[in-house]
Formats: C-alpha cells, structure tokens, sequence
C-alpha cells in the first residue's frame, strides 16, 4: 500500500517540462539539463543535473522545488555546450546578478523560465505537528498547467506556452495539501506551509529567459519589511535579546553561505584558518553574529533577497532579517534598488552621490 | 576594598586614520601639543576605503570598546572617490550594528583634513569620553580572541 502511494505519477507539470528537456536535448541545443530530482522524502527533492533523456525520469518538478538553481550555473558555464536551466520568477534576479557580476556566462545557458504557485516549505509542515509524512496532494503541481503540451510543432506549442505564462493567476487562498502520513490522513492549507519569501514575492514575471513554461498564482500577502520595522522599533536591550536567541542557535554549518547564489567567491574569508576563534571551542556568541553581519554585508547591495539562506537553515534562523535590513537602509538612503532587476546597473556600494548622508552617530541610531 | 574596585577603566580604542589626511591630522595635533588620549590606537590605513567592515568587527572581536575611522574630506580623498564609499559602507555597518542592540557611540566615522590638528584632538577626545561612559565593551567581545 505505502508502496502504491509512493509511485505516483509524474505530475503535469514535471511532464510538460521534462517534454521540452527532452526536446532540447535532442536537437542538441543543450548538452544537459539542471533541474531537481526527487528526494528521498516527499518534501525535499534536489538540485540535479541530468544528462540524457533517460536520467530525465527522476526529474521532479512540484511545489517543493524551492531551490534556486542559478548558482550551479556558475559551474555549468565552465563545461562544455549550453546547459537548460529552468528558473522561476525570483531566481531570474539572480541570474541576472550573477551576470553582473561575470560569474556565468550567458552564452552557456539555455533558460527556461517557468511558472511558480508558491513554494511550500518541509519545516513548516513538521511545525504543524505533521510528521512522517508519506505523500502529499496537491503539492504536485509546480506550476498551472493547462493539460498536456500537444507534440505537434514546438515552436508553436512554446509561443503559446510563452503567451499562457504572460498570465498570472490570482491567489488561491482556499488550497488544501492533504498529507498521507504513518499516523492517518491530515490537511492543511497551502499558504499556511508556504515559505516566508513567498508571502512577500516580487513579483512573477521573469527578468530573464529564453522561453516560457507554465503559468504562475500570485501568492505576495505580506509586508516584505514588516518584520525588520518591528524590530527597529523595539529597544536597543530588546534587540539584542532577540539577536542573541536567534543567532545562538546557529551551528556553522555554512549552509546558508553555500546555498547563496550572491555568495559565489572561490575563496571564502570565513574558510580562513587565521582566525582566533576558527580552532577554538564557541565560549560565547560574538562569533556567530560577526559571522551573520559579514555575510549579509558581503551580499549586501546584491542580494536578490530569494530567501534561499533562510530556507536551507537546519536551525531555522530568519536570516533574511539580515538582508532585509540592509534592503531596507538602501532603499532609505540611496534609493529604492532591487538586485537583480537587469544585468547592467550598478549596485548600490560600488557607487555613491556627493551628498550621500554621513554615517553620524546621532542620526537614525 | 578589591583590587578591582581600585582598577579604573582604561578602554581600548582603535582608529583607523588614512595616511593622506587624519594621520597627518594627528601629527599635526602632536606637533601643536593638543592632547588626546593615550587610550586612542592609531592603525595607519592608505585610505579610509581600505577599512573593511571585518576590520571593524575584528577590532570589537579583539577587545576593542570603540572604533573610530577617520579619512579625507568628502571631495578631498587622495585616490578621489574611496571615502565616498566607506561614506556608504559604513553608513550600513553601523545602522547593522545597531539593528542588532550594539550600544549607540562605540562606533563613528569623522572626516580630519591634514590641517585640522583642533579637530582631530577634539574629536578623540569626545569619542573616549563617550566610550567611558558606555563603559567596557562586553557585547561584542570574543574572549577566545584574548591574548
């Protein structure tokens, strides 16, 4: 029985798009194609490269597909021949960033921008008290799918595919997830599990692509800075309670450093063994908040904010209240600037005015 | 009536002064015989925009209790545009800083031309009057860093 539930079908979705790979592939306009297989468990598949049609049958494509793929383009533009990526909306800022930025070449990649419904989130799940979780419904679909693609000319079946994703469909606030697990049937409702940058989304049209896929749901409900204000306005005493409960949590796992799609140099201050503290047992948490500063400062005036860092910390620390921040101080002082809105102007710390304001210490702190 | 009662506070201050203008504003403050305090650490840099934000933490991570950077003029820097962007950078760092509870003051940035001498003296001055009244620096410190 567990094994029936198990092998389900591919969903409408991952057909539509392992189709196009398919096709793709041979023609030979790409040599491979990065996309996401399934995971061991229903809720976490993977970033992969497949390389042949046959590999192709353990891709996935569902609403757990958060992964921003961009970064693995880094390598992909250092092998031979085009790599198809497929990119949702708010990846796209990143890919763009990246190219700004000279580490992929776009040249190398073959974009696929497809439709996002809103990305659920695992943990979210878990903190429902939902557990061992077997299967789940109504998460298959990555994307609105429209039926089946018809095979007959592909350039047409991708005009027209292009024209459906120019759509965005309203949010559906009545979506349910209904979760088979060890302990009976449970449901929920989607935008309950879907992850934190998701209610704040920025929007579903793609900054960057050679062709569309799929048509997206609108999901943004929330503030994106509604939460960095509340903190602003709590006391200095108060902030730095918070800080520390937060940040003493961290592991040093690097996960969210890794998974960074701005956080792409080859050599990494943080990997230096010269520290002080890098061969010392942790005695007190200064270490880890240097850390979350320098992070988010590296990335800052280049973060796309995808969310991606707080999506894969294992201990569940809102580190997009870092990015944010200083989104957030940007846009104040230097003017509203999204990364990752093009390829060609320039970031907000690689340029400045003549009357910037003065980093005084009486003003806004 | 304990030996530390008796200890009065001494707080460890690190400047970061470009070469062009605030460290000979410095000299200048010497050779004139304007005082500042012996707690002020003056860590020569080519120019202000070589501060990188690391060496500011680094600075608290080591026991600092205050960092005060010091470079050209806006208009003034010796290499045109650096302080224009420690201008911004810093502006994010501290506001950064603050966002997580660091105490107000510990942190400044004052621009010292070669031929303000007052300046600088008076400037050093305010900043470790301020930092005795924060007192030591226990937020930031990383004890494994203490020699």
């Amino acid at each position: 029985m567990q094994e029936l539930i198990r092998e389900t079908k591919p969903s409408a979705s991952s057909q539509a798009l392992v189709h196009r790979a398919c096709e793709l592939l041979s023609d030979g306009t790409v040599a491979r194609v990065l996309g996401w297989k399934k995971g061991d468990l229903p809720y976490n598949p993977e970033p992969a490269f497949f390389d042949s049609a046959e590999a192709l049958s353990s891709f996935t494509y569902d609403a757990f597909c958060g992964a921003n793929l961009s970064k693995y383009m880094i390598e992909a533009s250092r092998l031979e021949g085009k790599t198809l990526v497929f990119l949702k909306p708010c990846d796209t800022y990143s890919f763009n960033q990246l190219i700004k930025e000279h580490r992929v070449d776009r040249e190398k990649a073959y974009i696929v921008g497809i439709g996002c419904t809103g990305k659920l989130s695992g943990e979210k799940i878990h903190a429902l008290g939902i557990k061992a979780v077997e299967a789940i419904e109504g998460a298959e679909d990555g994307m609105l799918c429209e039926g089946q693609e018809s095979a007959s000319g592909k350039t047409r079946a991708a005009e027209e595919a292009a024209a459906a994703a120019e759509i965005v469909a309203p949010a559906d606030p009545d979506a349910v997830l209904t979760i088979q697990t060890l302990y009976g049937e449970k449901t929920c409702a989607y935008d309950e599990v879907m992850l934190e940058r998701c209610h704040v989304c920025k929007g579903k049209e793609h900054k960057i692509y050679d062709e569309l896929l799929g048509q997206s749901r609108e999901t943004k409900n929330a503030d994106r800075f509604a939460e960095v204000e509340r903190i602003e306005a709590m006391s200095p005493q108060e902030r730095f309670a918070f800080f520390q409960s937060e940040l003493s949590k961290c592991i040093r796992c690097n996960a969210c450093r890794n998974v960074c799609p701005a956080c792409s140099c080859r050599k990494c201050v943080f990997d230096s063994n010269k520290f002080d503290s890098s061969q010392k047992a942790n005695v007190d948490s200064f270490e880890e908040k240097m850390f979350h500063i320098i992070r988010a400062f590296h990335v800052a005036g280049r973060c796309t904010d995808c969310g991606e860092c707080s999506r894969v910390c294992p201990q569940g620390i809102p580190l997009h209240l870092f990015n944010r921040k200083f989104i957030k101080d940007i846009d104040t002082f230097y003017g509203e600037f999204q990364a990752g809105e093009d390829a060609e102007t320039k970031g907000p710390l690689t340029s400045f005015t003549l009357d910037d304001a003065e980093p005084g210490i009486a003003e806004g702190r | 009536m304990s030996i530390e009662a008796k200890e009065e506070f001494r707080p460890k201050i690190v400047a970061f002064c470009c070469n062009w203008c605030s460290y000979a504003g410095a000299d200048l403050a010497g050779s004139s015989r304007l005082g500042y305090p012996a707690d002020v650490k003056i860590i020569r840099v080519p120019c202000s925009c070589r501060v990188n934000p690391m060496f500011v933490l680094r600075a608290f991570e080591k026991g600092a209790d205050g960092v005060i950077l010091c470079g050209c003029h806006p208009g003034d820097c010796h290499y045109s545009t650096g302080n224009y962007y420690t201008r911004r950078r810093m502006k994010l760092l501290f506001s950064m800083l603050d966002y997580i509870g660091v105490e107000n003051g510990r942190t400044r940035v004052e621009w010292v031309s070669a031929a303000e001498g007052v300046k600088f003296s008076t400037t050093m001055n305010e900043f470790v009057a301020k930092i005795h009244s924060l007192g030591k620096n226990v937020r930031l410190e990383d004890l494994r860093c203490k020699n």
